[in-house]
């Protein structure tokens, strides 16, 4: 009788773990290819405002980047509250934007320098005293084509503070 | 009866799957890419010579001020009826003779522009204007002008302007003629061309 007992089906078997590393990849995978790096480290505040009429920035390594917003928290004291430019990673002034304009566009091949877009990543709250100082500066260093970068959302909430 | 130990299950298959997920992942996702409102600026001009003259009935002029109130052609307005205002300007179309307008759907008002081709509209703002209220204001004007467009490409092509704009600059998977398509581009913004003159920002506060 015991002969055909078969053993007791209470310890299941081990669920095999093979294709874990497969699920790990996978997952390295995505979230590698979903991020995208920021490439400066923001020294503003910078909360972009929103429109809904947009058009995407093509050929992202064609393009310059400004950003100009109040200085965040940690660098107040040092910097004032008032809003100001940042290039790269670091505060500049409005009269370096012409010199950073032309270093960026030395370091493009020449057929490609007209293609050549500049991406104004500016705070909602900044005045535009500033915005057209950077404007004109841009002008000056005739890079004439520009993209007031914003989020995607409905315009009226510009308003809103 | 006795219950059967479970037999293994072969997970030789699920490397397979994971591979078949990354690869929809990765054909799915898009990078997130930065998106703005697109804009030329004018070189800078000698001060001598004199901007060209236009008549007062063909220029709209917006002002933003500081507070972020709107002054549209003398009268205050509020940023939800920019838009309308801005398209019965640009499509009034009241020329006659060769300036006429054949595809305007406007009033024909005599008081307002000839032709889309000549209207001009003029952006003022203080130098205390918010920088998220201009955005709005331009945002409102851009689309504007592509309210008119998309209803003239639709009426010539069968497409709206935008949808050609995206077919343009997507190069891999359009499959129709792209010269033909720039044309056709070209054609609609010389019906509607964006003419936004900004005068500097006001020096005195």
């Amino acid at each position: 009788m015991s002969k055909f007992k078969k053993k007791k089906s209470g310890d299941l078997p081990a669920i095999s773990t093979a294709s874990l590393p497969d699920i790990v990849f996978m997952l390295l995978f995505f979230f590698m290819v979903a991020t995208v790096m920021r490439e400066n480290t923001l020294m503003i505040k910078n909360e972009l405002p929103t429109a809904d009429q947009v058009e995407k920035l093509q050929k992202k390594d064609l393009v310059m980047y400004i950003y100009a917003g109040k200085p965040s928290e940690n660098y107040k004291s040092q910097y004032g509250t008032e809003a100001r430019v940042q290039l790269n990673d670091k505060f500049a002034n409005v009269s370096d934007i012409q010199q950073f304009i032309i270093e960026e566009r030395a370091s493009k091949r020449e057929e490609l320098q007209k293609d050549l877009t500049t991406s104004l990543k500016i705070d909602r709250e900044t005045n535009m005293g500033l915005v057209s100082d950077i404007k004109y500066e841009l002008r000056r260093a005739e890079a004439y084509r520009i993209n007031y970068t914003t989020k995607t959302g409905d315009a009226v909430e510009n308003f809103g503070k | 009866m006795a219950k059967r130990s479970a037999p293994d299950v072969n997970a030789g298959s699920m490397a397979d799957i994971a591979f078949l997920l990354l690869i929809f992942f990765l054909v799915t996702t898009t990078i997130e890419t930065d998106s703005g409102i697109n804009r030329k600026l004018p070189p800078i001009e000698d001060e001598q010579t004199p901007p060209p003259p236009l008549k007062k009935k063909n220029v709209f002029e917006v002002i933003v001020n500081r507070n972020g109130e709107l002054l549209v052609e003398d009268q205050v307005m509020e940023l939800k009826d920019l838009r309308q205002a801005a398209i019965d300007f640009l499509d009034n179309g009241s020329g006659t003779g060769k300036d006429a307008c054949n595809y305007c759907q406007g009033k024909k008002d005599p008081e307002s522009s000839d032709n889309p081709v000549k209207a001009t509209i003029s952006l003022q703002n203080d130098r205390e204007t918010s920088y998220g209220a201009y955005i709005a204001v331009q945002n409102e004007l851009v689309a504007a002008y592509n309210e008119l467009r998309n209803r003239e490409a639709q009426r010539v092509f069968g497409k709206s302007f935008v949808k050609m704009e995206q077919d343009f600059a997507d190069k891999a998977n359009y499959s129709g003629n792209r010269e033909r398509l720039k044309e056709n581009i070209k054609q609609i913004r010389e019906m509607y061309p964006m003419k936004l003159s900004e005068a500097e920002a006001e020096k005195n506060n």
